[in-house]
């Protein structure tokens, strides 16, 4: 459960977005909207604690091109970063 | 660095220096195709049923789908149409038998009935109870989603005439209403998913 702390560079601008409890579809609907309010390159950190969201997340990703640069679980909540392309 | 150095060597030290950062040093775990390698795919549901077990599948479907960058499109015909009637109205129709089947079928996303053990609305009231429950989104909350995510609707014109309904009296929402033709040349699209639910 490796955490990676995405601001330490300054490099790029983390945005979180809060998605517990969110029942499918509602993780990528609201990951859909918030991933166009940051700019190209930025990062989203997404929080679920939906498990279907694992398997999700990566068809959401390769679907839509931005990529999923990492995930991770822990205390049942599942952290996505996705980086806008 | 002791030498001084000239900007541009400065500024590829810098660029070097950030390469270097956690951010840049993640594997990523999926790395998608170019865009220009993904064509843009397309979903089209038939959306024929206004029974909650019916509309929820279509709504998530659509949802998900947009979400995903698909063009999606609901094409609502005959009793699928009336969840699309705004909610605030009861009795739609021009004639007797037009506003006896809104009378009997209430419409609006807000007032589905279920297929199965609907029991005078037991079985919607039980929907809805565990939806909260567990959080599940409701009909209403996925139809202002798709719309915001640009799920285009699109009604049946010949249920409308049937139905008696006007556009004022559908949610602002909807599209033009079209008819079998123009869905049938969506469906038959390339990269396009088709699902009549």
């Amino acid at each position: 459960m490796t955490l990676t702390e995405p601001t330490s560079a300054g490099t790029a601008q983390v945005t979180t977005l809060d998605a517990k409890g969110l029942k499918c579809p509602m993780p990528i609907v609201k990951t859909a909207q918030a991933i166009k309010t940051i700019a190209a390159g930025e990062l989203l950190e997404v929080l679920t604690t939906d498990p279907g969201a694992v398997a999700d997340f990566a068809a959401w990703s390769r679907s839509t091109g931005n990529s999923l640069v990492d995930q991770t679980i822990a205390d049942g909540v599942y952290r996505f970063v996705l980086r806008r392309k | 660095m002791t030498a001084p150095v000239a900007e541009r060597d400065l500024l590829g030290f810098l660029e070097a220096a950030v390469s270097e950062t956690p951010v840049e040093a993640i594997q990523p775990v999926v790395t998608p195709e170019t865009a220009s390698e993904t064509p843009v795919r397309q979903l089209v549901i038939i959306n024929w049923s206004g029974e909650f077990d019916r509309v929820m599948p279509t709504l998530i479907m659509a949802n998900a789908a947009a979400a995903m960058g698909y063009q999606t499109k609901v094409f609502t015909t005959f009793w699928g149409l009336l969840p699309f009637v705004k909610d605030q109205k009861r009795i739609v129709g021009e004639n007797f038998m037009q506003k006896m089947l809104t009378f009997m079928q209430r419409p609006g996303i807000s007032h589905l009935k279920t297929s199965k053990m609907n029991f005078l609305g037991m079985g919607p009231w039980m929907m809805g109870v565990l939806s909260r429950k567990y959080n599940i989104a409701s009909p209403k909350e996925l139809l202002e989603a798709a719309e915001a995510l640009g799920v285009e609707f699109m009604p049946c014109q010949m249920t409308m005439d049937m139905f008696g309904l006007k556009r004022e009296d559908m949610i602002d929402g909807l599209g033009e209403p079209v008819g079998a033709a123009t869905v049938l040349e969506l469906m038959t699209q390339p990269n396009t998913a088709s699902l009549f639910i």
